[in-house]
């Protein structure tokens, strides 16, 4: 093999990166490929009406679960309103809320939006601590002036359901 | 007083690391016995401090003394004596003081085991560890002290997370962090070696020890974190690909590289640099996983109740501690000796491409943890789903798996790739008959899910290939064969086991994940549901008072075709301390694969009886998944018990061969 290059350490750097390009390569496909469908965005219901997500795409909505909203049914399905302060969206949930799901506490729900601007949930995330707010909810609402402190519940979430 | 006795010991101990550091330094400078010695002192007296410390925190949990900040806000006078004992890690502040004993703990280890060392090299490993004991205590003691007392005592603790209270997450945390910072002692050696300008194989023979003693540490460690995800979670599932478990993991996956990396670098000598970065990497993921966990940058399922302060002086440890190492490899190893020489086909190049492989994976891991971050500072929020991880973490994985059995049969410098293939082709056979019988077989037909199983058939067929080359079984008398067998070397015994161990652990994972059955409903009582090939029947659902908890209990009788196999008992528990209902479930073990059951709300059916929303799991071969890890870490200790890696050993080998030890255990 006279194409090789003559000096030993040469050599073994030639393997060294005939070994390593394939991997990267393959782990680089893989990250872009494995990113396609994993990616979901975050907003909050007024920045989900402005960014309007096309129904179908995963992505979290996060907010505060408006007071009296909640209806369990017997089968199982949840219907709860999130809210910030100037949208909020209707979300439906079939399964076990975690256990500090509570009215008037910050949520993320992970999901998408239906047809008809219901947001379908396949999870929802409270936190184990009740002081918790997820940092992206948090920032979101202290961006949108909303932010009261720990553990405090906005005034919009003791609101009564619009209609 | 004895909380502020405590504080005094924790000072003292941060004195001592300090005069630890500085008499270390002097004395690789003075080249002096004494001040080393002295050194050696120091590190054993700050582990005792920080001891004592410990000892006057846990004190005040089991006494339940309100007046002590953290016991109140994580302590209660109702909570069982263990859960009191293990609320002393179960805070933020109480865990950074377990963090710092075991960091001088290990720091003391090293100044006292360590007698083989070159004393140059000895006096840096205790310096640096020194530093680094300076660096984490400073902190404890000015941001984050367990024993400051409060102004107005409440009259009863906030009690801990109900979550916590479980048998093994009061095991999980000590185990976790022996293995984190167990890496701070390979880090310590690394920075010492590359401060000396020296490494060869005696270096990499006294980083060994370190590095599996830490590495069984964290593989218990995280498989007891995902156990109790598993089974307190109530999710059905044991990992979520979240931070915070992937910044135990990518520790993990550096220090299994650091593991096989050290063996080429102890056996031929080469790749004495890679080993270094591999060893500084290591402790800093640690850090870099103590700083996610603890900043509350990421939303994760598992959090302590974060400080933005505290995460910001943590990235500071961070950048300073890594950075400089970092530094330091930059500026010292490019002068670092080359090694021996190997062929392309080699166990030498089997190990590059195991490092390659986990490398490349630690990378994507890394890249979907922290991606989300940079997005948040550039303004577009964003998370990234197990999806990603499955998609890039799994085939590396199984590339590595494929690779793996061939490793152990390769000779060093040139290997025959022929002849490996003769041997292993009985096993390439049983694998892909495994793999296509449980594609053709097993209901529903699941493609990667077959392909898992083949992987994992292929694991364990590879170490019984190996274990009969190496004991020539089947070509030699039995008798011979088995004293070739009882013969073989513990550090052998330990591979042997820790590629069974990922076997086992692959085996399980992809029985779960492929064939996992889920089902969930709100049953009346006398209503029932199926899962797999069960059907579950909820008969009573009972109140019953713990010690401190309120709970309803559901008794469910399970049966296949008819025939009872057993019961399960989930409940679900309200505890008044904290305000907090948890969820518990109950686990039927059917051979190694578990019926999970969870309990759920109670309520009101549309005719006004009451119904509870049952939910259950089918998890095929759960128990592998679990019991993989164990033998892996099992397979650690048992190389770590190899009269090889004695220091003192190492050192009267070292002196009798100057050039890198050859290497002829193996009959290859």
């Amino acid at each position: 093999m006279s194409w090789l290059p003559k000096s030993p350490k040469a050599r073994r750097r030639l393997t060294l990166v005939a070994a390593i390009a394939p991997v990267l390569a393959l782990a680089l496909g893989l990250t872009l490929w494995g990113l396609r469908g994993s990616i979901s965005f975050f907003y909050t219901p007024s920045q989900a009406a402005a960014a309007h997500p096309p129904p179908g795409r995963s992505v979290q909505l996060g907010g505060m679960v408006q007071m009296g909203s909640v209806a369990k049914h017997p089968d199982g399905r949840v219907d709860f309103v999130v809210a910030d302060r100037t949208a909020r969206d209707k979300v439906s949930f079939q399964g076990d809320l975690p256990d500090l799901f509570r009215e008037g506490q910050g949520v993320v729900a992970v999901g998408a939006f239906r047809e008809d601007g219901v947001f379908e949930a396949k999870q929802v995330l409270a936190k184990h601590d009740e002081k918790y707010m997820p940092p992206d909810l948090e920032k979101a609402l202290k961006a949108q002036g909303e932010w009261r402190g720990d553990g405090s519940t906005p005034d919009y979430a003791k609101a009564q359901p619009a209609t | 007083m004895i909380a502020e006795f405590g504080s005094f010991a924790l000072v003292l101990a941060l004195t001592f690391a300090v005069v630890q550091m500085a008499l270390s330094a002097a004395a690789r400078v003075r080249r002096s016995a004494v001040l080393a010695a002295a050194g050696e002192g120091a590190a054993v007296a700050s582990f005792a401090g920080v001891a004592i410390a410990f000892a006057c925190l846990i004190h005040a949990f089991v006494t339940s003394d309100f007046s002590v900040a953290n016991v109140a806000a994580n302590s209660h006078t109702e909570k069982p004596l263990l859960y009191k004992v293990a609320g002393t890690w179960g805070s933020h502040e109480g865990s950074i003081l377990l963090w710092c004993l075991i960091l001088t703990g290990y720091g003391a280890a090293a100044a006292t085991l360590g007698r083989g060392l070159p004393r140059g090299l000895k006096a840096l490993m205790v310096a640096t560890q020194g530093a680094l004991g300076t660096v984490f205590l400073a902190y404890t003691v000015f941001a984050s002290n367990p024993l400051t007392r409060i102004a107005m005592p409440p009259v009863e603790g906030r009690s801990l997370n109900p979550l916590l209270q479980d048998p093994a997450l009061a095991i999980h945390p000590p185990f976790l962090y022996s293995g984190y910072v167990g890496m701070s002692v390979v880090f310590s050696l690394a920075v010492a070696a590359l401060i000396e300008g020296r490494v060869d194989a005696a270096w990499a023979r006294w980083v060994r020890p370190w590095a599996l003693a830490a590495w069984s540490f964290l593989t218990v460690g995280i498989t007891l974190g995902a156990f109790w995800a598993y089974y307190e979670l109530g999710w059905g599932g044991w990992w979520f690909w979240d931070p915070v478990e992937n910044a135990s993991f990518m520790p993990w996956l550096m220090a299994t590289a650091l593991l096989h990396s050290a063996v080429v670098t102890e056996k031929r000598g080469a790749l004495a640099g890679w080993s270094l970065f591999l060893a500084i990497g290591a402790f800093t993921f640690s850090m870099l996983g103590a700083f996610l966990v603890r900043s509350g940058v990421l939303t994760s399922v598992h959090a302590f109740a974060v400080d933005p302060k505290r995460g910001v002086l943590l990235l500071i440890i961070l950048g300073v501690t890594a950075g400089s190492a970092f530094a330091l490899f930059a500026w010292r190893a490019p002068k670092l000796a080359q090694g021996g020489l190997f062929a392309p086909i080699s166990r030498e190049s089997a190990l590059v491409m195991n490092n390659i492989l986990l490398a490349a994976a630690t990378t994507t891991v890394m890249f979907g943890t922290l991606f989300p971050l940079v997005r948040e500072a550039m303004g577009t929020p964003i998370s990234i789903g197990p999806g990603y991880f499955n998609w890039t973490f799994a085939p590396l994985m199984a590339a590595l798996a494929i690779i793996l059995p061939a490793g152990p049969l390769l000779a060093w410098k040139r290997g025959d790739l022929h002849g490996v293939g003769q041997r292993l082709w009985a096993a390439a056979l049983i694998a892909l008959g495994c793999g296509l019988l449980a594609y053709a077989l097993v209901s529903p037909r699941k493609a990667f899910g077959a392909l898992g199983i083949a992987i994992g058939v292929w694991l364990v067929a590879g170490v019984v290939t190996e274990l009969v080359e190496r004991t020539r079984a089947f070509r030699v008398s039995a008798a011979d064969s088995w004293r070739r067998l009882t013969g073989l070397p513990r550090g052998a015994w330990g591979m042997t086991l820790a590629h069974l161990g990922l076997g086992v652990f692959v085996l399980g994972a992809c029985a779960e994940l492929g064939w996992k059955g889920e089902a969930a409903e709100a049953l009346p009582l006398g209503g029932a549901l199926d899962v797999g090939a069960y059907h579950l029947t909820l008969e009573t659902v009972r109140p019953v008072e713990g010690p401190n908890y309120d709970s309803e209990r559901a008794m469910i009788r399970v049966t296949k075709a008819g025939r009872e196999v057993c019961t399960g008992e989930p409940d679900r528990r309200f505890y008044p301390a904290g305000g907090q209902t948890i969820s518990g479930i109950a686990l039927c073990y059917r051979g190694a694969s578990h019926l999970y059951m969870v309990l759920g709300e109670r309520r009101k059916a549309l005719d006004g009886t009451p119904v509870w929303l049952i939910r259950a799991y089918w998890n095929p071969w759960a128990s592998l998944i679990f019991l993989g890890p164990v033998i892996m870490a099992l397979g650690g200790l048992t190389s770590l018990s190899d009269r090889r890696m004695r220091l003192g050993v190492a050192r009267r080998r070292a002196a009798a061969t100057p050039a890198p030890a050859a290497a002829k255990e193996q009959p290859a």
